[in-house]
């Protein structure tokens, strides 16, 4: 068999492990050396990605729903479309949600992801009450903030090293429409952008998409979208179906002038200045989940998507200096989204912090590797860190200039005998 | 009435078709054998929809315990689907009768028993559906799985003389014919992948056909062009052939 990730890169021979049972996980466990859990694949490089793989993603039970409290107890598979789906139409949502729904309750741990709320809920983490985890010795743990900080602090955003998260409980929280009042403000600049997010940091939702190959005075502007629910009882949610994309596009559709043209279109679209639109959870929350695989129309090759964080203190310079290298090089960016942080948590490897990110794809090409070398060089300059769960490249030395507890995390896996057992071809890159 | 029975409930097919029916707005009632190991399933749907879900034990080579099973049921159901099926191994089957046997009566008998009492039952009332899940592999025999493949061809006719019966006092019937699905009956089987679906989109083709008031249903559609080409290649080429 063959496994990728979101970027379809690499691609790889691996085992893909299927258990029905906990005692058959138990088993595989025992047996195997190397293995990493697998959720939706949703991740871009290899923090999902060994030879011997877990499917989880089949252990989709909902387990129960606490009313009062509104506390969903799930499997490590399910889905958080699947949540959406059936808790919306009755006033539920998600705490913290990334920019695609279709991913694991698993997956969504092991990265401690975020979205466009961070700077006010911060990461998935938060909403987690507690979960059941199997470990390298095959003992099923539970896991709480309280009853085992450290677990805790190791396997969310742990990426998958610290064991199996069989299911979880996670807090929802209610809302009254499926419908989102949304702010969006156009930038010149990248003054003009840092100061719209300080402006509009109340907000609980915003992200930027940013225009990467605008040069000279027009370099960092971009569309800040802010936006809260409203309130109007309309919850008669329902998934759509996705629109496919019917082949491998070729490569070379994504040459500099479509995605400039891109660009421009969508930043042209917006009205001057600041406008409102009422737009659908699904817009809002979740654009990219409209096309499924379109992953594809960076071709065979795959691609990959770098994001970095910089502290607020070195944001502006250092944003300045690596917008201006990427549209020196040439290479672009379908999408690049910029966002302005809340304050780091506690749990070791958690890739927020205070201060700004970006997030751009790059297609893979001949060249590509040793600008994003020329990137992290910049973001460690800067005392900036890489988003594990988009790596695919990353040196062991950049990686750890931007984790301060990371002997405390190989400590503990080690300690754990965690790391005879799970190990990522990304793990293995940065020694962790 | 807002109840759909689902029998061979603990097929792979069964359970995504029992989401896609609670998910819907409908009861459900569950039927297979051992049907305890469905409690979690049960629990998971109750979860997600609120829908009330009832599981029920059901032998269907017991073909004496189906009047009692059907009597049971104190809310008849509004409609009943069938993934009840055993794929068998052919090869044993040609030499071993009992095995021949376990392939035909599951397959055929004993749905037919099942069907022909919920039938009555739906013709009397006026209303209902009745879906039964065969197989392409029931429009031609092939010597990889003719044994499979005939109790399925005598369901396809059994379902398509029925739903003849049944048409005056409305009551749907639907043939479901899929082709390859990644489910426990082919598991160890090399599936080609771009021909195969997953259970959870055969699920949402069984309701839809089911809705529309279909007769006929191919899932994924495109076994429907496959079949028809399978169908005329001529019997002197056919015999020859190794597919
Ligand atoms: C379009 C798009 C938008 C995105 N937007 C955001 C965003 O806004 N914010 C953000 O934070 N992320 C974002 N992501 C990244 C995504 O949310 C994470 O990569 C997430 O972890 C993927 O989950 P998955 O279920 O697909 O897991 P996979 O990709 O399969 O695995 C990811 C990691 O989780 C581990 N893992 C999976 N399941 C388990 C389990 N049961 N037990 C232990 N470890 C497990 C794996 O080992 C791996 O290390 C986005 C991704 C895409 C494709
Ligand atoms: N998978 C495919 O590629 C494919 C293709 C075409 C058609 N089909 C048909 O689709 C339907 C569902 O199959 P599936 O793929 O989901 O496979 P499956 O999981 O093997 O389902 C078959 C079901 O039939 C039940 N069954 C067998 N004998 C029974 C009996 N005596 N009494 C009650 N229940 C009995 C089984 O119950 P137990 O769990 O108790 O064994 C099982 O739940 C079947 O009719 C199959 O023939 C499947």
């Amino acid at each position: 068999m063959t496994c990728t990730a979101w970027g379809m890169y690499p691609k790889i021979e691996c085992e893909k492990l299927h258990f029905s049972t906990k005692e058959a996980l138990r088993k595989i466990i025992h047996n195997k050396q190397e293995l990493i859990p697998y959720g939706n694949g949703r991740s871009y490089g290899d923090s999902a990605l060994n030879h011997n793989i877990i499917e989880v993603k089949p252990h989709n039970y909902f387990l129960g729903f606490d009313e009062d409290k509104g506390l969903l107890h799930v499997e490590a598979g399910v889905l958080l479309s699947e949540i959406l789906e059936h808790f919306v139409p009755r006033g539920w949502f998600l705490k913290v949600t990334p920019g695609t729904k279709l991913i694991t309750v698993g997956g969504a741990i092991a990265s401690d992801v975020h979205g466009k709320n961070h700077h006010i809920a911060g990461c998935f983490s938060e909403c987690i009450a507690d979960f059941n985890i199997m470990s390298a010795e095959g003992k099923i743990i539970f896991c709480s903030r309280e009853q085992t900080p450290d677990l805790f602090k190791a396997t969310c955003g742990g990426m998958g090293l610290t064991g199996v998260i069989l299911d979880a409980r996670i807090y929802l929280k209610k809302i009254n429409s499926k419908y989102i009042d949304q702010t969006t403000i156009k930038t010149k600049n990248l003054k003009e952008t840092f100061a719209a997010f300080e402006s509009y940091k109340d907000k609980p939702y915003s992200v930027a998409w940013i225009d990467c190959l605008a040069k000279g005075d027009e370099r960092g502007r971009c569309l800040l979208m802010v936006g809260d629910f409203r309130d109007d009882g309309k919850l008669d949610y329902k998934i759509k179906k996705q629109k496919s994309i019917p082949f491998n596009f070729p490569g070379f559709a994504l040459n500099n002038w479509t995605v400039r043209a891109f660009n421009w279109l969508y930043y042209g679209k917006a009205r001057k200045g600041v406008s409102h639109q009422k737009v659908d959870i699904d817009t809002f929350f979740y654009p990219l989940d409209a096309i499924d695989h379109w992953n594809q129309i960076y071709g065979k090759k795959g691609f990959t998507q770098y994001q970095f964080i910089l502290p607020r203190e070195t944001s502006y310079e250092g944003l300045e200096e690596i917008l201006t290298t990427i549209s020196k090089s040439g290479k672009g960016s379908f999408l690049a989204v910029l966002k302005l942080y809340g304050k780091a948590n506690e749990n070791w490897l958690s890739f927020p912090m205070e201060g700004y990110s970006l997030a751009l794809d790059f297609k893979m090409e001949k060249g590509l590797f040793s600008l994003l070398d020329k990137l992290d060089e910049i973001v460690v300059r800067n005392h900036g860190r890489i988003y594990l769960t988009k790596d695919v490249n990353v040196s062991k030395e950049t990686f750890e200039k931007g984790y301060p507890h990371i002997e405390t995390f190989r400590q503990y896996r080690k300690k754990n005998k965690m790391d005879e057992k799970f190990q990522s071809l990304q793990s293995k890159r940065v020694g962790i | 009435m807002s109840y759909v029975l689902i029998v061979g409930a603990k097929s792979d097919i069964a359970k995504a078709t029992a989401r896609e029916y609670a998910k819907n707005g409908y009861d459900l009632y569950l039927a297979g054998r051992n049907i305890s190991e469905l409690e979690n399933l049960a629990n998971d749907i109750r979860v997600r929809t609120q829908k009330e879900v009832e599981l029920l034990e059901l032998d269907i080579l017991e073909y004496e315990s189906h009047h009692s099973f059907y009597e049971q049921l104190e809310e008849k159901p509004l409609g009943v689907i069938s993934a009840v099926g055993y794929l068998g191994d052919q090869e044993k089957a040609q030499s071993d009768f009992s095995e021949a046997r376990k392939i035909m009566d599951t397959n055929y008998t004993g749905v037919v028993s099942l069907f022909n009492i919920i039938a009555d039952d739906f013709a009397k009332r006026g209303s209902g559906f009745i879906v039964g899940i065969s197989s392409v592999a029931g429009d031609r025999g092939r010597k990889s799985n003719y044994l499979y493949g005939s109790a399925k061809a005598g369901l396809t006719a059994y379902l398509s003389g029925l739903r003849n019966r049944l048409y005056d006092a409305r009551v749907q019937v639907l043939t479901v014919k899929p082709g390859f699905v990644a489910t426990r009956m082919t598991e160890n089987m090399d599936l080609p992948e771009k021909l195969t679906a997953q259970p959870e989109a055969v699920a949402e083709d069984i309701y839809s056909a089911q809705q529309k008031g279909k007769n006929v249903v191919y899932t994924k559609w495109f076994w429907k062009y496959i079949m028809m080409i399978i169908k005329i290649i001529p019997e002197w080429k056919f015999k020859r052939m190794s597919i």
